[in-house]
């Protein structure tokens, strides 16, 4: 294939298009409040675009798959295994599973001031669920994990509430979780379950 | 514009205000039975169904048959054409409305409770998904006919500008025919055969991808008729000149553009989208704020113009030298001031991770409201009080009730939309149809919810009274003799020549495919490469 006649049309394409578009009549009030507005979009888009790769500021984006019809049969989110679990190095996770209409366990306890790496799955349709006057929020969509990393900041007791239309008994579907002092929180028995990086 | 054009126009407007009237009374009872201060309404099974209907009418009825009557009239009179292929026309009329019926009648019997977003794996009765997809596909012959039209007077034309109203409307009909293909795959290759039982699972995953694809650039489809309108109509209804031509069409190329590959900034809360993809639609997000920006000054700048001329002096001044009184220049106003609040929002909504902290709380609902409901269909309002008197040829009814109707309109969108949005700050989920939360957060709901109900009702009456003026002027048995004609206001420096791009679609197709292939290629396709598990349809 030849590149160098192909390069020299785009730049005659590219050229044209620069000389019709300096042509075209804008009003110098216009340019400069285009200018204004381009730089007010590249400040957001900056900022967000920094705190997302220098600071690790991301909505829950971890494309993890499971099985959400057999939840009970995978080993990670099997009955005993639900709730608060710390492992070896202290990492605290916790795993949920939606289902109409509650969050189970229907009640966890978690320290304030802490990391705390929540794994939801549903175990039939679609559900979302936001924990009010936090940031813990996130879609539980059938078939994938959805993991979400975040700090309580204030210990108090809040309600899980599902906020994604999940048939007619969706505003019966909410749980609770307290989040206490740091020091008055005891670690639950470890256990052997891992947070799973795939399904088995 | 002839009699057959009038008869077809219309023929969509009332579609589209009696879809529009029905659904506001659902949207009074829901905001009543949503508080729980009347017992007595408490019903989840009625309030999902009304909510998905309500949807349904105000987001797909209401727009979609405002735009195709908003689009024949434009046509015809910039283009000073008949509409090509009146049989044709009649016919998309005619298959939307069967599929308006073919819909409704799940909807209104309960058993298409998904509301109109689908939320699969819970499935509706098929009929609802035929019916929205006998709709979409009366909207696509419209779009042929705008852009036959379009293409027709370019080329008996040639060289010459093409009318600004009638870019704007076929940039629509490019865009709609973007927009719709995703949801039309979703409906076509995944809800229909489910809920036929011919298969037998589907993804989820993958069809809140498709429908992410629609749902954003399909506001913009509702948005450019209420563009179009303050750029061909509110300059020369102010009494003055449209501030740019050129930077009108610029603004309608990015608006079409840029709406179709950001649909991800609804799914930044979804699992099953990496981090990466999403920042990149944030990013298009932000860019499609511009053209809005430019519309703004642009508009505004016309206004300026207009003031100006009509005496108006020093930095203000020009403000309360505007005819305030003329149904086309109030509601821009008014538009515009809810464009600046709901435009706030919106931004807070794109802001990528910042989205946590009011994703589908009541913050989303009051947000769309406010820019849907407020900004467009106060539009709407004003483009038909403008056009209802060409098109019965009668002048309207009272032109005083018009005023207060949109100020009604006005105060009471500002009157449900405002506390809606604190609602959402306080963590109110938005699709309930009632608190049983046992949890004292909720007391600190309630006097929201009840002013809700307060500008629910100034609403319902405000567009009472729309459809009673716009009756009235067509039942008038006067024969006063109507002939005024459209008028589309002149740009300060008059377009003689303009570059291709600027005056033809084509280019921009193919930028919108590269565009579409890039932000949405690898997003679907993963969803073949994956090890995915399938769900099984439930009900509601």
């Amino acid at each position: 294939m030849q590149i160098e006649p192909l390069k020299q049309k785009c730049e005659q394409l590219f050229r044209d298009f620069y000389t019709e578009f300096r042509g075209i009549h804008i009003d110098q009030l216009e340019r400069k409040w285009i200018t204004i507005s381009m730089v007010v979009i590249g400040l957001f888009v900056g900022i967000i675009t920094i705190d997302a790769f220098f600071h690790g500021v991301n909505p829950p984006s971890k494309v993890e798959t499971i099985d959400s019809a057999s939840l009970h049969l995978s080993k990670e989110f099997a009955e005993d295994n639900l709730g608060v679990q710390v492992d070896d190095k202290d990492n605290v996770t916790v795993r949920m599973v939606a289902g109409r209409y509650s969050f189970f366990p229907k009640h966890i306890t978690v320290p304030a001031e802490t990391p705390i790496t929540l794994r939801w799955v549903s175990m039939d349709v679609l559900h979302g669920v936001h924990i009010p006057m936090t940031n813990m929020s996130t879609m539980i969509v059938p078939g994938y994990v959805a993991e979400i990393t975040t700090t309580f900041p204030k210990p108090g007791e809040y309600p899980v509430l599902c906020n994604e239309y999940c048939g007619l008994g969706h505003n019966h579907m909410w749980s609770n979780i307290s989040v206490i002092a740091k020091e008055d929180w005891e670690a639950p028995e470890k256990s052997s379950a891992k947070g799973g990086s795939n399904h088995e | 514009m002839n009699e057959e054009t009038r008869k077809l126009a219309l023929s969509h407007l009332w579609v589209a205000f009696i879809a529009f009237i029905v659904a506001c009374f659902m949207g009074e009872y829901q905001v009543l039975e949503r508080s729980g201060f009347i017992p007595a309404l408490d019903s989840a099974s009625v309030y999902f169904a009304s909510v998905s209907t309500h949807g349904v009418l105000m987001a797909f009825v209401l727009t979609t048959f405002f735009i195709m009557g908003f689009g024949y009239t434009i046509a015809t009179a910039s283009l000073k054409q008949p509409v090509w292929n009146m049989p044709l026309a009649w016919g998309g009329f005619w298959l939307a409305l069967t599929g308006v019926v073919l819909a409704a009648i799940p909807l209104l019997t309960g058993k298409a409770s998904v509301l109109y977003t689908f939320y699969p794996p819970i499935v509706a009765h098929a009929a609802f998904y035929i019916g929205a997809t006998l709709l979409v596909a009366g909207s696509w012959v419209w779009c042929v006919i705008m852009l036959v039209m379009f293409m027709q007077w370019k080329k008996a034309n040639a060289g010459q500008p093409v009318p600004l109203a009638m870019f704007a409307t076929t940039m629509n009909a490019l865009l709609w025919l973007w927009t719709s293909a995703g949801v039309a795959l979703e409906v076509l290759f995944q809800l229909i055969p489910l809920s036929l039982g011919w298969i037998d699972t589907i993804d989820p995953g993958l069809a809140r991808t498709l429908f992410a694809w629609t749902l954003h650039p399909i506001v913009y489809f509702w948005l450019i008729p209420a563009y179009t309108a303050f750029y061909v109509f509110v300059p020369k209804q102010a009494g003055g000149f449209l501030f740019s031509d050129e930077m009108a069409r610029l603004a309608f190329i990015v608006l079409a553009v840029f709406a179709l590959p950001i649909g991800f900034h609804h799914l930044y809360m979804d699992p099953e989208q990496a981090k990466g993809w999403k920042l990149l639609h944030g990013i298009g997000t932000f860019v499609v704020a511009l053209p809005t920006l430019v519309t703004g000054f642009t508009v505004i700048a016309s206004l300026e113009i207009a003031g100006r001329l009509r005496g108006g002096k020093g930095l203000f001044g020009w403000i309360g030298s505007l005819p305030w009184t003329n149904t086309m220049v109030l509601s821009v106003i008014l538009s515009l001031l809810m464009l600046i609040f709901g435009g706030f929002g919106g931004i807070v909504n794109a802001s990528y991770a910042m989205n946590a902290m009011i994703h589908n709380t009541a913050w989303v609902p009051g947000h769309f409201h406010l820019i849907f409901a407020g900004t467009t269909v106060i539009m709407y309002f004003a483009i038909a009080y403008y056009l209802w008197p060409m098109l019965v040829k009668k002048p309207l009814f009272s032109s005083p009730m018009a005023l207060v109707q949109l100020w009604t309109w006005f105060i009471g969108m500002s009157i449900l939309t405002t506390p809606w949005h604190v609602l959402g700050l306080l963590g109110q989920p938005r699709r309930i149809s009632s608190v049983v939360y046992n949890n004292l957060l909720t007391l600190a709901w309630k006097p929201y919810e009840f002013m809700m109900i307060f500008g629910g009702l100034i609403l319902l009456g405000s567009a009472c009274l729309f459809i009673y003026n716009l009756a009235k002027t067509q039942l008038n048995p006067a024969e006063v003799a109507y002939n005024q004609q459209i008028e589309f206001a002149e740009p300060v420096h008059a377009v003689e020549s303009l570059p291709e791009w600027l005056n033809d679609i084509k280019l921009w197709n193919k930028v919108i495919a590269v565009l579409m292939a890039i932000s949405f290629g690898y997003p679907i396709l993963q969803f073949f490469f994956m090890d995915t598990s399938g769900s099984s349809p439930w009900g509601f």
